[in-house]
């Protein structure tokens, strides 16, 4: 009667967790430090920062080996498949809602502050009294203290970046069709692209990043305007580098002849995660951008 | 390192099916078992709810008399900041944490929590966090002093360079929680024993399930909202700086969406574990269990729509105010059901009134004026008064003390004979219960009269009218402070020995736990009971 459930596998001690825990805090104190070292000679707290990152790579390197080393003997069951996926859909939302604070900020700032700054509502003596001579537009150009900067135009490169991670999408939708119907071809070919892809958006949106602080002032201390802009498009892009790694171990497992049409649960997540970026970024790319 | 996880796995298929706990101190760190890592947990509260406790006794010895006596006004500051902070994220929501882990498998019927490795990674966040949030205070410049709320301007232009690590603290803590939060939902989604229908959960699986998805529909708010502080304080942006066309008010409008939804987090498993024990001690099934639930969704849902009633001295337009009032004040309605039901339940009951069942009673007692004070504060034009007084510590510290943590003492007692296999002692317990309950009520009860009467919150000296009260209101602290003490006596003395407790140690409990041996055994549902 119970048979799904008496294969649950209930893994050993584990050394990962412990390793990873240190790894967290060796970052966030190295950061801590760093962050704080900025306007000091100072630079202890960068190396401590590395060391953080150095040991969580090893952290996740050791611990997915070991996970994907049992998946290949046969220990998990489908009731383990689906706790993976139910978790892995639980951190996208995570992710949703990380990007949902920032994308808040936005609207708050674009519907409600900066209008209120102007004199809107009830605001006129604020106004008055405090920046007159301020205008509430967006994207805000002339910040109410006099900093100027550009707005970046959604024409060129933000275009044609949008093209390629909406091609990716769907590149990586045609990988995920040849792994289902076991072509492997197919799979490796369409994966490949994706990776391409991928690392040319971030290619371009470093060259976007360079024109914007060289060619156009716009810069992380340009006001609302370029703090929104570096936040939300920064943390996309660190999450596009993310997903491209992914996709890059998935490609590398690939060529290992690790997935079937089956048992895919790492190619599933993968594929989640980079449609998810995807999305993000097309919200980013309205609102941002054209908006 | 490979070779060594490969034995470990090989290993693991050998393991006879009942295998016992393995030795040492190792154990604990490398756990993937619930219990290990519940008790881990649990342990871990109660160390921060020590240290957050002593921090509050700095507070009221500052406050016992007028003027300026045991320290500076800044140290004072970091007490009131860090003794929320770790009372929050480090006491309440840890010890249910702990509980969820210890109970919700066994609950269900499962053999463990879906992600066991990652549940071990989740606990072992927490001591690093803490150790990196305590330690700021020993440092240059000193700890956070903005408030456990850090408002914007106080935690960027105002701040400690500090800010940075307790910055990355609350970043690691959030992953912490969201860990822990997937792992919850996980479990009861996908591993629930055969038959174990949804509208047969025990509540305090249904309450931990919703509070879980609170977790996670939070928490990445709250790590949005430390970034853009330490971006504002480090790297010159202007999020919460009007000059640069941000606002400080967005600042308290991201805090408290995500601020809102987490004091829900600290009190619908407290709930759950009320609608647990008050059935057992009434010896009465739950009355109007089927509406327990959807009054906790409802009270979920709600908790996103009523973030602004914290912010009604802020300028808000009138609409904003008004409809944060009325939503406010909604939520009295499925919390008055819950309270309704709890009545009900115990109505010609034939009950008894061992220690759980008194914290449970006085959790009801107290969580309702505590709600009360809630409703009062909820009412706009009301609230320019209450503001930032010190009626809003009572009303806070009455749902988080006599709220969330009696009914977490609650659990403990009701708990401990399947946790340790051994009895408490009752006649202890009783002197815990009467000790915490006259104390809490002599530290803060009084608060409110001193918030009516205006004085404010966060301030080490004060007017010398409110002399008085602040002496009756620090010696109930002291009080309060020390009956504790009682209580971590009782634990280590029941963990070590006692009278043996039977499977089902309470006439009238119901539920899974109790039909398997006290203590559990290390791994209880190795084969899913079938559940009727």
């Amino acid at each position: 009667m119970t048979t799904k459930h008496e294969t649950y596998y209930v893994p050993a001690q584990s050394a990962w967790p412990i390793i990873g825990a240190i790894g967290l805090f060796l970052i966030a104190f190295g950061a801590g430090s760093y962050v704080q070292q900025l306007s000091t000679e100072q630079s202890s707290g960068g190396y401590i920062l590395i060391a953080g990152i150095a040991v969580i790579l090893f952290m996740l390197f050791g611990w997915f080996k070991n996970v994907i080393d049992e998946s290949m003997a046969g220990m998990y069951s489908a009731q383990m498949d689906r706790s993976f996926r139910q978790g892995m859909s639980w951190f996208i939302f995570s992710e949703i809602m990380f990007f949902g604070a920032f994308f808040g900020a936005l609207f708050y700032a674009r519907m409600i502050a900066i209008p209120w700054l102007g004199g809107a509502s009830n605001n006129a003596m604020t106004h008055e009294v405090l920046w007159p001579t301020f205008e509430a537009i967006w994207p805000l150009v002339t910040t109410p203290d006099g900093t100027t900067t550009e707005a970046m135009p959604w024409t060129g490169l933000p275009l044609i970046n949008t093209l390629i991670l909406v091609t990716s999408s769907v590149t990586l939708h045609f990988a995920h069709v040849g792994l289902d119907k076991a072509k492997r071809t197919q799979l490796i070919v369409w994966l490949a692209i994706t990776i391409l892809l991928g690392s040319g958006f971030l290619f371009l949106q470093v060259e976007e990043y360079a024109h914007a602080y060289n060619e156009m002032g716009l810069t992380l201390e340009s006001g609302i305007y370029g703090n929104t802009f570096f936040l939300l498009t920064g943390f996309h892009g660190l999450h596009v580098t993310l997903g491209t790694v992914f996709l890059m171990i998935l490609f590398l497992r690939v060529l290992k002849g690790h997935f079937t049409p089956e048992k895919q649960f790492a190619f599933q997540a993968g594929s989640w995660y980079w449609h998810f970026v995807d999305v993000v970024w097309l919200c980013l790319f309205i609102f941002v951008y054209i908006i | 390192m490979s070779t060594m996880t490969h034995e470990q796995t090989t290993d693991h298929e050998h393991h006879d099916e009942h295998h016992g706990a393995p030795k040492g101190l190792m154990r604990w760190v490398l756990t993937t078992n619930h219990k290990d890592i519940g008790s881990l947990y649990l342990w871990f509260s109660f160390l921060m709810f020590l240290t957050g406790g002593a921090m509050a006794m700095v507070i009221r010895a500052e406050l016992f008399q007028p003027g300026l006596q045991l320290v500076e006004p800044n140290f004072f500051n970091q007490m009131t900041t860090v003794h929320g902070l770790i009372m929050v994220f480090g006491a309440v929501m840890p010890a249910f944490t702990g509980l969820a882990n210890w109970l919700i498998p066994m609950m269900i019927g499962a053999p463990d929590m879906a992600l066991p490795r990652m549940n071990n990674w989740s606990f072992w966040i927490l001591p690093f966090a803490f150790s990196l949030l305590i330690g700021s205070l020993f440092m240059e410049g000193g700890g956070p002093n903005f408030g456990w709320t850090f408002y914007a301007p106080l935690s960027t232009t105002y701040s400690p360079d500090t800010t940075a690590l307790f910055v990355f603290a609350v970043h690691i803590m959030g992953i912490s929680s969201i860990m822990g939060a997937i792992n919850v939902i996980v479990t009861i989604v996908n591993m629930r024993a055969p038959g174990m229908t949804w509208m047969k959960l025990p509540l305090f699986v249904w309450t931990w399930l919703i509070t879980a998805f609170l977790l996670i529909a939070v928490m990445p708010v709250l790590a949005g909202a430390v970034t853009m502080v330490l971006t504002d304080k480090f790297f010159g942006t202007s999020f919460f700086d009007a000059a640069g066309g941000g606002d400080p008010v967005m600042f308290q409008h991201i805090f408290w969406f995500f601020g809102h939804p987490e004091v829900y987090i600290m009190i619908l498993p407290s709930f759950g574990i009320i609608s647990a024990i008050v059935p057992a001690f009434s010896r009465k099934p739950l009355f109007g269990y089927a509406s327990m639930v959807y009054a906790t969704a409802s009270i979920a849902i709600l908790s996103f729509l009523v973030w602004a009633h914290h912010m009604f001295t802020t300028g808000m337009p009138v609409f904003a105010e008004l409809f944060f009032m009325y939503c406010t004040m909604l939520i009295a309605v499925p919390t008055g059901v819950k309270v309704f039901n709890w009545v009900a339940t115990m109505w010609r009951g034939a009950m008894t009134f061992e220690t759980p069942m008194l914290f449970s009673l006085a959790f009801i007692i107290l969580f309702t004026i505590g709600g009360f004070s809630g409703l009062m504060l909820a009412i706009t034009p009301a609230d320019f008064q209450y503001h930032d007084t010190y009626f809003v510590v009572a009303h806070f510290h009455y749902v988080l003390v006599s709220g969330a943590v009696f009914s977490i003492m609650a659990a403990a007692y009701y708990w401990l004979p399947k946790w340790t296999g051994y009895m408490y002692d009752e006649t202890l317990g009783k002197w815990h219960f009467w000790c915490s309950v006259v104390s809490v009520n002599i530290l803060f009860f009084p608060m409110h009269f001193l918030g009516l009467a205006g004085m404010p919150r966060r301030i080490p000296d004060y007017a010398i009218q409110f002399a008085d009260v602040n002496q009756i209101v620090s010696i109930g602290g002291f009080a309060f402070g020390l009956s504790q003490l009682i209580f971590l006596y009782l634990v280590i003395k029941c963990v070590r020995g006692g009278d043996k407790a039977p499977a089902k140690p309470w006439e009238g409990s119901e539920g899974l736990e109790w039909t398997i041996a006290s203590p559990a055994p290390y791994h209880s549902f190795t084969t899913p009971p079938e559940v009727k």
